[in-house]
């Protein structure tokens, strides 16, 4: 395209602009004389669009410098100095070598001077699709159940911020937002915000991190479901170096506002406690385990005939108690091609009652995965968890799962899914998943 | 709860007693064996140092374990590959490693690669569509002895501002490294200098730099793109591409699977090599310099073989 070209077609679009709002502004007023008021408004007009114009104009000048500048670039002509040399050198082969000296890094950081301490952003998307029939699932056979928004950077010398936002079909909302401070003394690391809880394993890992499209039944009955145990809340922890194994504990303190506890009051707040004992047995096997607790208000069954009589609502409470393991192997040689996980995670749950004993219930699962190719893993699952409310109905399944992995950055999953609910109704499920991700490279969760 | 509290707190009271006296010399953790070797040759015993990736695992994919955090938090200098090799792992580590003196921007950290040659850097718009692209820069520039010697410097100067008290003594570590180093170089150039120009295929880009030093063209990659496995159209291609320009080696790391390196060299009547990409990434690589008087021998014998030279 010629100058003469670009400047016609800045030209006319112009005019159209021009003629569009000459029109607009006949038709807002009617009468055929103009008042002085009006004549002087489209001077206005006119002065506006004239400069409007004049930018347009400067505008494609400049990009047809630069074209002329790739031109002269491209032909091996007089080179004109251009601004990005728009090439990836795609020929690995020995080149020129760049040496990084601290003007070359001063000169691409200030090319992106307003960006540098822009956070590291990343989305990630979660696609499912769910086939087969199941009374108690409402879930649509397709659907995007998440693109996750990351942001993470660090504050300031001593601290550093990671914000999660998760939109989903019900909205946006905040699924992590914490400062760690990364800089206290004695081994202690203190994070404050909005938090998936310390309790257990599955807890802690966001729905693209999981190994299977779903949360185990445990996690559905007695942990929160997909939500989970997420407040917002204070979480001290400490390292106990010693020599024989990596021991970590953890205090939280929560609101008590999350999928398991729920209160109205700012007394009764969640309290979540961690231990984590992990040791490396080879190089490539280790083992990880983990005690959880968990203490907070939850009002139990509603039971109004019951509570009818008493005077204030009683103070109910919903204990948890979890226990967490997994066996790990991975050879080094071939940690890209092959490794195992083995996990199990038991959880007993119990909720005060109004007018009642406290109602027990437990549920646990245990996992097996097992990566055989470079981008395969195929796993299994079995579940089994009662009922918070009530133990006595008692829900079983089992699953296996396949998960295809092109790179870090995608993968796809699918999953044939068993349940039989304690009502003596039964599920059988083929679930989908696509999860991609873009932006920041993210550290891998272990 | 708080019966079960006390006993936890008295348990891991008794565990930190029982963990060993802090020693004197300054506590040293690489993120590969590479660094922990120059750092073993400058610190000599005033440092102690620990490398948390192996030299036979791929340094891109290193899971963050918890006895690396361990590690972490007990360091007075973390020094790091840098170029975004280890960021997978690394910055999870420094977050749970509770260990401030070693957070980036402290003297405690080390980015190794600030003052070294560094290839490939890209220069327009990247994407992943290339794969598993380094925005920075080929991070496996320790593979050039010139670079090795910057790093130690590099090295040295951030010992001496740790360990004042012991500057004329890294100083001197380095030195003798240094000429140590030099001398061997000789003996490498001269090894390779009748291979100069001569073309191979390696499987990931693991390469430039020592390929740079020692004059041989890297002219494809068993990847198709960095980080992704081989493809069935890419590798036909590769074999073509290597019957016309009569490539015969393929030099692979020990960490990637040898099927499709091996079906190559059998197509076009060559071999395969496995080098140690890293101190350790096979016994006889014991430090920096047995790296590359391993690689060298080997890659020299190789060379010798299928060239006939």
């Amino acid at each position: 395209m010629t100058r003469v070209s670009c400047t016609v077609l800045a030209l006319a679009s112009l005019m159209t602009l021009a003629g569009a709002r000459l029109a607009a502004a006949a038709q807002s007023q009617p009468s055929p004389v103009p008042a002085a008021s009006d004549v002087q408004s489209l001077r206005e007009e006119l002065t506006r669009l004239k400069s409007e114009f004049d930018a347009i104009r400067r505008q494609y000048d400049e990009r047809l410098l630069a074209l002329e500048q790739r031109l002269g670039q491209l032909t091996g002509g007089p080179s004109v100095p251009a601004e990005v040399s728009p090439q990836v050198p795609s020929d690995p082969g020995p080149q020129s070598p760049a040496v990084p000296d601290s003007g070359s890094q001063a000169s691409s950081a200030a090319g992106a001077s307003s960006k540098v301490f822009n956070p590291d952003t990343s989305v990630i998307g979660n696609f499912i699709g769910a086939a087969g029939r199941n009374p108690f699932s409402t879930e649509p056979p397709l659907q995007l159940t998440e693109a996750e928004v990351a942001f993470q950077a660090v504050v300031d010398p001593y601290a550093r911020a990671d914000f999660y936002l998760a939109a989903g079909p019900e909205g946006l909302e905040v699924e992590e937002g914490f400062i760690t401070f990364t800089a206290l003394p004695s081994n202690l690391l203190m994070k404050a915000g909005k938090m998936r809880a310390s309790f257990g394993k599955v807890n802690t890992l966001h729905t693209h991190g999981m190994p299977t499209v779903d949360r185990p039944l445990v996690t559905m009955n007695l942990v929160g479901g997909e939500e989970g145990l997420s407040d917002s809340g204070v979480s001290v922890s400490r390292l106990f170096p010693n020599p024989y194994v990596f021991l970590e504990a953890t205090g939280e303190v929560y609101a008590g506002r999350s999928g398991v506890f729920r209160t109205d009051s700012r007394s009764r707040l969640n309290y979540v406690g961690h231990l984590r004992a992990y040791r490396d047995l080879t190089e490539d096997k280790n083992i990880d385990l983990g005690a959880s607790f968990a203490l907070g208000p939850s009002e139990g069954l509603v039971e109004p005939v019951l509570l009818s009589d008493v005077a204030a609502p009683p103070t109910l409470n919903r204990q948890l108690f979890g226990i967490d393991a997994t066996f790990r192997y991975r050879p080094l040689r071939r940690a890209i091609y092959q490794r195992l996980n083995v996990r199990t995670e038991l959880v007993w749950s119990r909720q005060d009652q109004a007018s009642l004993v406290p109602t027990t219930a437990f549920g646990w699962y245990g996992l097996g995965e097992y990566q055989f190719a470079r981008r395969w893993y195929a796993g299994l699952r079995l579940d089994r968890s009662g009922r918070a409310f009530d133990p006595s109905l008692v829900d079983n399944g089992g699953s296996v799962f396949l998960t295809f992995w092109p790179t870090e950055f995608s993968q796809i999953r699918s999953q044939y899914r068993r349940t039989n609910y304690a009502e003596g109704r039964s599920a059988n499920e083929l679930l989908f998943q696509l999860n991609f991700s873009i932006g920041a490279h993210g550290a891998h969760a272990f | 709860m708080t019966r079960l509290f006390r006993i936890g707190i008295a348990a891991a009271a008794i565990l930190t007693l029982a963990a060993l006296p802090a020693s004197a010399a300054l506590r040293v953790v690489t993120t590969t064996e590479d660094l922990a070797a120059i750092a073993r040759e400058v610190g000599g015993d005033k440092v102690e140092v620990t490398a948390l990736a192996r030299g036979y695992q791929d340094p891109h994919f290193v899971e963050p374990k918890p006895s690396f955090i361990l590690a972490v938090s007990r360091a007075d200098l973390v020094i790091a590959v840098g170029r975004e090799l280890e960021i997978g792992w690394l910055p999870t580590l420094l977050t749970s490693g509770r260990n401030a003196k070693v957070q980036p921007g402290s003297n405690g950290y080390l980015d190794a690669s600030l003052n070294v040659k560094i290839l490939e850097i890209p220069t327009g718009q990247i994407t992943r569509a290339m794969g598993d692209v380094h925005p920075q820069g080929n991070p496996h520039y320790w593979l050039d002895p010139a670079n090795g010697r910057l790093i130690a410097q590099a090295v040295r100067d951030r010992l001496s501002l740790l360990d004042a008290a012991d500057k004329a003594f890294f100083a001197q570590r380095y030195d003798d490294f240094s000429s140590r180093l030099g001398v061997a170089e000789k003996r490498w150039d001269a090894m390779m200098a009748p291979y100069k120009g001569t073309k191979i295929v390696t499987y990931h880009r693991s390469w430039p730099n020592f390929m740079d030093r020692f004059g041989l063209v890297v002219m494809g990659y068993v990847e198709p793109k960095p980080g992704i496995p081989p493809s069935p159209s890419h590798t036909l291609e590769l074999i073509t591409d290597m019957k016309a320009q009569g490539v015969k080696l393929i030099v692979v790391e020990p960490y990637f699977d040898k099927k499709t390196p091996l079906a190559i060299a059998s197509q076009v009547g060559g071999r395969v090599l496995e080098l140690a990409p890293s101190v350790g990434g096979t016994k006889e690589a014991a430090d920096y310099i047995k790296l590359f008087d391993y690689d060298v021998s080997a890659l020299a014998a190789a060379l010798k073989s299928v060239t006939g030279k």
